[in-house]
């Protein structure tokens, strides 16, 4: 080669590998279902969850018996795991082998039958007996019965409180004579206004009206949608209801005005800064993570307005998973009644299967996190009453929408009737 | 090209060659960023015009020609608008006394003096900071219960200031965020610019008695005018582009809404995060590309405002 057609050729050839490069990066991704591996294979597995599930020690007791699995666990904040599953889905890469969905999320996703497996394939439809069946319907794909996703926990509703604070606010504190403080929220709320009048030093009643909210519609017989998908926030006279009583909190002044899941949430529950939160089966969990120096001092009692769900999750293959089967058989194990009742106890997330609810083993446990309260009990009453609520494809993002407007009021931005306003023109634009 | 043909060829086929290699290699040589501009660039762009035009919605299979839909319904949503003003409301808070602070501050390490270098290296230490980092320790320093900001100012007597509720309040801290990273940046520019600058000038300046800002006043920012001219519309193309912070701080100040509302009133949703919103939470494509659109002839629009304005700044010593 002489000089000049090296010259020459190096920047061509650069410039064509680039190219290729470039070109090829995008072709890697694809690649299809492969079925049954070949037995002693090794398979990776993907788990990709929004949150601690507790799955950790059942992996490992999992992979004892099957010698061949490995199982690697990706986390991401709530939010972006169920948006970044939608981007998945759409372009066909990157999703894991088994997906958590949560019960906001859960109707989005049964509307795509096409881009999952039917678990009854894999034989999964003999777990419907175990399931309460508002839990395993919600699993199924719209038309066609498809059985796209597993259960593994419902949130039944409880409320928790700080013990010390009611204490300091001449309260009761035992969890009986605290419930009895409010059977409706008109006496949750007038039992704020008690507490602050006591005016207890840097405690507000309540961390924000998000998740009251949420929960208050949740216990109502239909909710932000009706049984033909529609959305009917404008016209459900409950979720109005809600809203007016949510809006009461603020103008009460009980609120902390602290963003549920936020950084200065979470410093709040260490500082003390709002002596109730309801309590969601799995907001237990995240309690005793937050407030770690506060042992003894939260416990729990029934809610106000009766029984309701907050939250839950389904487990779900995607189609471009390579191993179905054995994502299959790994959530069928995940979710087994032994396994959901061992999660319990660790996570607090709790089983969605009703042969449990009557267990002694479940019946009897306490935690003494919150001061030995028979969290066991108090859930399975939660979750025997529970009336389910059929939840909409957008319920997520209706949701996003109305606690805009009530951090809008929180905020003294809008008054409540001005912030409703601006909700219906929002909800409109949901399509 | 035309001074090449006096090399007259000795031989018709190395002739040949060497004129293809005259004439060809510089193209060969650019090719690689222009077909990655291409691919990564200019498709784009055209792609999201193509789809701006249709009714696109990522889980959907089908997507309909709506014409200039989207544009029309984009003009009328008041919440595009109100991320146009948060937008240009955070730019000018940021980058006018940005650009300022860097030219003084450059000014001032423009002349000898011990540590240069470390000086020098520590104005860019903010810049290779992760973005996420800084968001994260400012908004807690924003913080409304427990921050240090509302703590110092408590010391005369102000209130707890809930900077990421309040529309003003969360430009300032944005702001503060934006200028913490970049100003630095630009000062080693505009540095730069000043070191080519001749010393006879100022020696002559300082003869004739003018002070230090006179002299950076009369002599430094005339003989460096190209240099802020290309900071000016770098800088702005830049916050046009805001996203990272908002979004950021969306999620760590408890302020609440949605994490890409920009707070429950969108009182800090930027252009940027709009389109994300649209686009990918709401996997309304269509829309978006419309927005994006939208979006880049704004960027174009101020960065040519901002670039007559400059280039009107007087040029060398008149």
């Amino acid at each position: 080669m002489t000089p000049r057609i090296r010259r020459l050729a190096v920047p061509v050839l650069t410039a064509s590998l680039l190219t290729l490069a470039a070109a090829c990066g995008g072709a890697g991704g694809g690649g299809g279902a492969d079925t049954a591996a070949k037995p002693g294979e090794k398979i990776k597995l993907t788990v990709g969850l929004f949150g601690d599930f507790g799955f950790k020690p059942l992996y490992e007791e999992y992979k004892k018996t099957h010698p061949n699995i490995e199982i690697a666990e990706n986390v991401t904040q709530f939010n972006d795991h169920h948006n970044n599953l939608v981007k998945r889905l759409a372009t066909n890469a990157g999703a894991a082998d088994v997906e958590a969905v949560e019960v906001g999320y859960i109707s989005t996703f049964t509307a795509q039958p096409a881009r999952f497996h039917d678990l009854r394939q894999f034989g999964l439809d003999k777990r419907q007996g175990d399931y309460l069946d508002w839990k395993w319907q919600q699993g199924l794909s719209k038309q066609g019965g498809q059985l796209l996703g597993l259960g593994t926990d419902v949130g039944g509703l409880a409320m928790c409180y700080r013990k010390d604070l009611f204490e300091k606010a001449g309260l009761p504190t035992d969890r009986d004579e605290v419930a009895e403080l409010w059977p409706t929220w008109e006496q949750y709320i007038e039992t704020g206004k008690k507490f602050a009048a006591a005016d207890v030093a840097g405690a507000k009643f309540v961390d924000s009206p998000g998740e009251i909210f949420r929960a208050m519609v949740n216990q109502a017989p239909t909710g932000l949608y009706d049984q033909q998908d529609n959305i009917i926030v404008a016209s459900n006279p409950d979720v109005k209801k809600a809203w007016d009583l949510s809006n009461r909190l603020t103008s009460e002044k009980l609120t902390a005005k602290l963003a549920a899941f936020s950084p200065p949430w979470n410093t709040g529950f260490a500082k003390g800064a709002f002596a109730t939160i309801i309590c969601p089966a799995w907001m237990t969990g995240y309690i005793q993570e937050q407030a770690k120096d506060a042992a003894g001092k939260w416990d729990i009692a029934t809610v106000p307005g009766g029984s309701g769900n907050s939250g839950g999750s389904h487990l779900m293959v995607p189609k471009q998973s390579k191993h179905p089967k054995e994502a299959a058989e790994l959530i069928d194990f995940l979710t087994s009644k032994e396994n959901q009742a061992k999660v319990f106890k660790e996570e607090g997330t709790f089983p969605s299967i009703p042969a449990l609810y009557d267990d002694p083993s479940i019946q009897n446990f306490t935690k003494p996190f919150f001061g030995d309260a028979p969290i066991g009990k108090i859930y399975s009453e939660a979750a025997k009453a529970l009336k389910p609520q059929h939840l909409g494809p957008k319920e997520a993002e209706v949701r996003v929408v109305i606690g805009d407007g009530l951090g809008r009021v929180e905020q003294g931005k809008q008054t409540p009737d001005q912030a409703w306003a601006q909700v219906l023109e929002d909800v409109k634009k949901i399509k | 090209m035309s001074a090449l043909p006096l090399a007259v060829p000795r031989r018709r086929g190395r002739g040949v060659r060497h004129t293809l290699d005259v004439r060809v290699s510089p193209y060969a040589y650019v090719a690689p960023f222009f077909l990655l501009f291409c691919a990564f660039g200019l498709f784009p762009l055209v792609y999201t015009a193509w789809v701006s035009l249709h009714e696109w919605t990522l889980l959907e299979e089908e997507q309909t020609f709506v014409g200039l839909d989207n544009f029309a319904t984009l003009l009328t949503d008041g919440y595009f608008w109100n991320a146009a003003f948060n937008t240009l409301s955070i730019g000018v808070l940021s980058t006018a006394p940005q650009l300022l602070l860097a030219i003084w501050l450059a000014h001032l390490l423009n002349r000898p003096m011990r540590f240069q270098t470390l000086f020098r290296v520590s104005l860019l230490l903010p810049n290779v900071t992760s973005v996420v980092a800084v968001v994260v320790i400012f908004s807690q320093l924003f913080g409304r219960d427990y921050g240090v900001i509302n703590w110092v100012l408590s010391w005369f007597g102000a209130g707890a200031i809930d900077w990421a509720a309040g529309t003003a309040t969360s430009h300032v801290a944005l702001s503060t965020m934006i200028m913490w990273r970049w100003t630095g940046y630009n000062a080693l520019i505009f540095l730069a610019a000043m070191q080519a600058v001749p010393k006879e000038l100022y020696e002559a300046a300082t003869l004739d008695g003018a002070s230090s800002f006179t002299q950076l006043r009369r002599i430094t920012v005339p003989m460096i005018r190209p240099t802020i001219v290309f900071v000016v519309i770098v800088s702005t193309i830049g916050a046009m582009q805001i996203i990272a912070e908002p979004l950021l701080f969306g999620a760590s100040s408890g302020v609440g809404g949605g994490a890409v509302s920009g707070g429950p009133d969108r009182q800090y949703q930027t252009l940027a995060l709009f389109v994300y919103e649209q686009g990918f939470t709401k996997f309304d494509f269509g829309y978006a590309s419309a927005a994006s659109w939208l979006m880049f002839l704004a960027v174009v629009l101020v960065a040519g405002i901002n670039f007559l304005l400059t280039r009107r700044l007087k040029g060398g010593l008149g």
